[in-house]
């Protein structure tokens, strides 16, 4: 059963390797989207807690 | 009315609305890519013509799809941006760009990986694959004249251009397969009459384009926030956030 499902009926490779890229590609975007913010609020943060002393 | 409208282009209401939308539609997005990709690795029958290999339509045709509307959004936004000289608006153009050349270079590569089986070849020089890459590099086009502009006006202007005279490409991709002969098959939802493919077929494939829609919305989202932390750096506002 799981086999036969792996196999895809002889198109494994190309059926795996295209939700793999997938899943990937959307993955890398959505971490690279979230790690922009966290540092681009950080730096804004920083900014503010140094604006506020002076 | 102009109220609304005013709020809408408000970088600080727009930052907060996002801040409470981004994990709804992240997690409408979960949902729904998951159950798609059950429904279209296990519950979809096989084709009688492509057999299993027709599955890979579910991460291809949404792809393709949200290539397409990321583009028209983002030269949409662009052009807002340059008649009403909102910048929010072009921070949505600059945020949409980076999504959109994923979702364009997905479309290519698992339409690629497709029509090795299928056609026999991964690429060939036809309407609908070639006016496909040149989406792909009107994206990297635009992404690299706002790299290459370190002023934000000078770079919301010249790359609001290139995506608004770009714009002409998606009419061209769409009805690429309708106006040349193409190896590329025709229009099997967007058309007249009854989409062409059975119900156990089509649920996930519908269901996934929706899943990806709230992907983008999710992500689009997250690097307008990031834009606007930038062009707000010198703002009161951000003292709340």
């Amino acid at each position: 059963m799981l086999s036969d499902f792996l196999h895809m009926g002889g198109y494994a490779g190309y059926v795996w390797s295209s939700f793999g890229l997938t899943a990937a590609v959307l993955l890398i975007n959505l971490a690279g989207a979230r790690r922009q913010f966290k540092q681009r609020l950080a730096f804004v943060r920083r900014r503010m807690a140094a604006g506020d002393k002076t | 009315m102009w109220k609304l409208f005013h709020q809408f282009g408000s970088p600080p209401h727009f930052y907060r609305l996002a801040g409470y939308l981004i994990p709804w539609f992240g997690a409408a997005a979960l949902i729904l890519i998951l159950v798609a990709t059950y429904g279209g690795l296990v519950l979809a029958p096989a084709d009688y013509q492509q057999g299993d290999g027709f599955r890979i339509i579910y991460v291809h045709v949404p792809s393709a799809s949200m290539s397409l509307f990321a583009y028209t959004l983002m030269a949409t936004a662009a052009g807002i941006g340059l008649i009403w000289r909102i910048k929010l608006a072009h921070a949505v153009a600059a945020a949409a760009a980076p999504i959109g050349a994923s979702f364009t270079f997905l479309a290519l590569a698992t339409g690629s990986i497709w029509g090795k089986p299928m056609w026999g070849t991964w690429w060939a020089w036809d309407a609908r694959l070639t006016s496909e890459l040149i989406l792909l590099f009107l994206f990297l086009g635009y992404m690299s004249l706002r790299a290459a502009n370190d002023d934000t006006g000078k770079a919301d202007r010249a790359s609001g251009l290139l995506a608004v005279v770009g714009v002409v490409n998606v009419p061209i991709i769409h009805y690429s397969v309708e106006w040349w002969n193409s190896l590329h098959q025709g229009a099997t939802i967007m058309k007249l009459g009854k989409p062409a493919i059975t119900g156990d077929m089509l649920w996930p494939l519908l269901m996934m384009i929706a899943g990806f829609g709230c992907y983008f919305a999710t992500v689009l989202m997250i690097r307008t926030r990031s834009q606007v932390l930038q062009r707000e750096r010198n703002t009161h506002w951000l003292k709340e956030v």
